[in-house]
């Protein structure tokens, strides 16, 4: 059993990442999918995780969520530990209003996107703030119709999810984390789902979030390209482990492991 | 007595039949919506009283035959120090019967929006009440909707058992005028047709209005 003394109340000093997983192990039964993971993203930094699947890459993002329970290991959201709490000077399991609020500071991004299909556009991207926030809906209405302006889904703002195309309804699904104000973004695979010829549209919001804005982002991709262009580090998940991680130029123009060049010539002659 | 002279005749007392039968139907369906929702909501609780609960609660009410239902509820409850008035109890415990039959289509009706739509709501940080009602059941609404067309309109005929307990429903006056009049096919054949009606005329066309608002709202119509 995994001793909780073991790991630090909150992380202090000057270089607190943004998010830090500790010796992070998720099994599930007999099967290990995630193996003593340690990794930090610093706070504005995009980190792109790439790897076959099976591989555990979406998992590492479902449990900064708190969509998967962890089973070893502790998770810290700036400089805060999320699936535990500290109770009496220990670490215990987070309860339930605990991860409600920690995880408020998460905002993620799904394949699916699914948004809510009897809310338009608008109705999406206000639920959370008004809901959950408290916010009134007139702020909210406005902060709302700024970010479809971002994403540039304005003129269908009132239109339900059923109405859009994929790569509408999932850049509707981005201004909608958005509205939350997150401090980290997470983007699940939001590309897989789409037309060939809508995923650029969403791979330009991401863009444009990189470039204009101080997010912390964790994404999970198989667009190699998209990864090259776009990452701060790029993430080579195997078997539950960061198999060799680097600067994007690192990692694919010269990669160290064998694993590494292995899926990278396999992607490459896919494409 | 030709049907028209007898329709004149006694067409009054059919009015005031089915008027009160409307008055069962929709106050055993209120009942019968909320109890579905409560107990279909129970038995989706990872808590076993609360489950357990629901469980018995709709094994009871589904398992054995709404006529003892209703007999218990006028005929013994007051045994006990419950006394309804023969109107109440009748919608009761129709209303009870046909809720635990709503129980499940609440709960498979929740069971059957997508897993996505809940981790959506709950990466907003949605209190679980919250995404239950704002999220989920508006959804499960939708989905339910024709199942519940069936159960109401299995609703309606079953409160023609109230007139076993004297509630001066469309039954029980169909009952009256032929035990003067003698007119079996004439009455019975006139409260046949009031209650089709009553199903295919109102309850059915009503049910598909609501189904074409809610596709609507869900921008699928």
């Amino acid at each position: 059993m995994d001793d909780l003394s073991n790991y630090p109340l909150e992380l202090t000093g000057d270089d607190v990442p943004m998010v830090r997983f500790m010796k992070v192990t998720k099994r599930y039964g007999d099967l290990t999918v995630l193996d003593k993971l340690d990794l930090d993203v610093a706070e504005g930094e995009m980190v792109t995780v790439i790897g076959p699947s099976g591989s555990g890459k979406t998992t590492v993002l479902r449990m900064l969520m708190t969509l998967e329970t962890i089973n070893e290991g502790v998770i810290y959201v700036d400089g805060q530990p999320l699936t535990h709490m500290a109770k009496g000077g220990k670490l215990v399991p987070a309860d339930r209003k605990y991860l409600r609020k920690m995880r408020s500071q998460i905002g993620m991004c799904f394949q699916h996107f699914n948004l809510f299909p009897h809310m338009t556009a608008l109705e999406n991207c206000m639920e959370g703030p008004v809901q959950v926030l408290g916010m009134k809906k007139a702020e909210a209405r406005e902060r709302a119709e700024e970010l479809l302006e971002l994403v540039g889904m304005s003129d269908k703002r009132d239109q339900h999810p059923s109405r859009l195309s994929g790569g509408q309804q999932q850049r509707v699904a981005i201004a909608r984390a958005l509205a939350m104000r997150p401090k980290v973004m997470l983007f699940d695979e939001v590309t897989s789902a789409l037309d060939p010829e809508v995923i650029g549209e969403v791979t330009n919001v991401i863009r444009s979030l990189v470039n204009e804005h101080n997010l912390t982002m964790l994404m999970v991709t198989h667009q190699m390209g998209f990864a090259k262009d776009i990452s701060d580090r790029v993430c080579f998940f195997f078997d539950g482990k960061i198999e060799e991680q680097g600067t994007p130029d690192e990692l694919f123009g010269n990669p160290q492991k064998e694993r590494t060049q292995q899926f990278l010539s396999a992607v490459k002659e896919a494409d | 007595m030709s049907y028209l002279d007898f329709l004149k005749e006694y067409g009054p007392r059919f009015w005031d039949g089915a008027l009160v039968t409307a008055g069962q139907f929709l106050l055993a369906t209120a009942l019968a919506i909320a109890i579905a929702l409560t107990a279909g909501l129970m038995k989706l609780s990872r808590n076993r009283i609360v489950h357990g609960a629901a469980v018995v609660y709709i094994e009871i009410f589904r398992g054995t035959s709404l006529l003892v239902q209703l007999y218990w509820i006028f005929f013994v409850l007051p045994l006990f120090g419950i006394t309804l008035e023969k109107f109440t109890a009748g919608f009761v415990a129709v209303g009870m019967n046909l809720g635990a039959y709503g129980a499940e289509l609440v709960r498979g009706g929740i069971q059957s929006v997508p897993k996505g739509q809940w981790e959506a709501a709950y990466a907003l940080s949605m209190s679980p009440a919250k995404r239950m009602w704002r999220i989920i059941l508006p959804q499960a609404f939708v989905n339910m909707l024709p199942p519940w067309g069936n159960l109401l309109i299995e609703l309606l005929k079953n409160t023609a058992l109230v007139a076993l307990i004297s509630v001066s429903d469309l039954m029980f006056e169909a009952k009256q005028i032929n035990g003067s009049t003698f007119l079996s096919a004439q009455t019975f054949g006139t409260a046949l047709i009031i209650y089709y009606i009553l199903a295919r005329f109102i309850v059915t066309p009503f049910m598909r209005w609501l189904e074409l608002v809610m596709r609507r709202k869900l921008g699928r119509a």
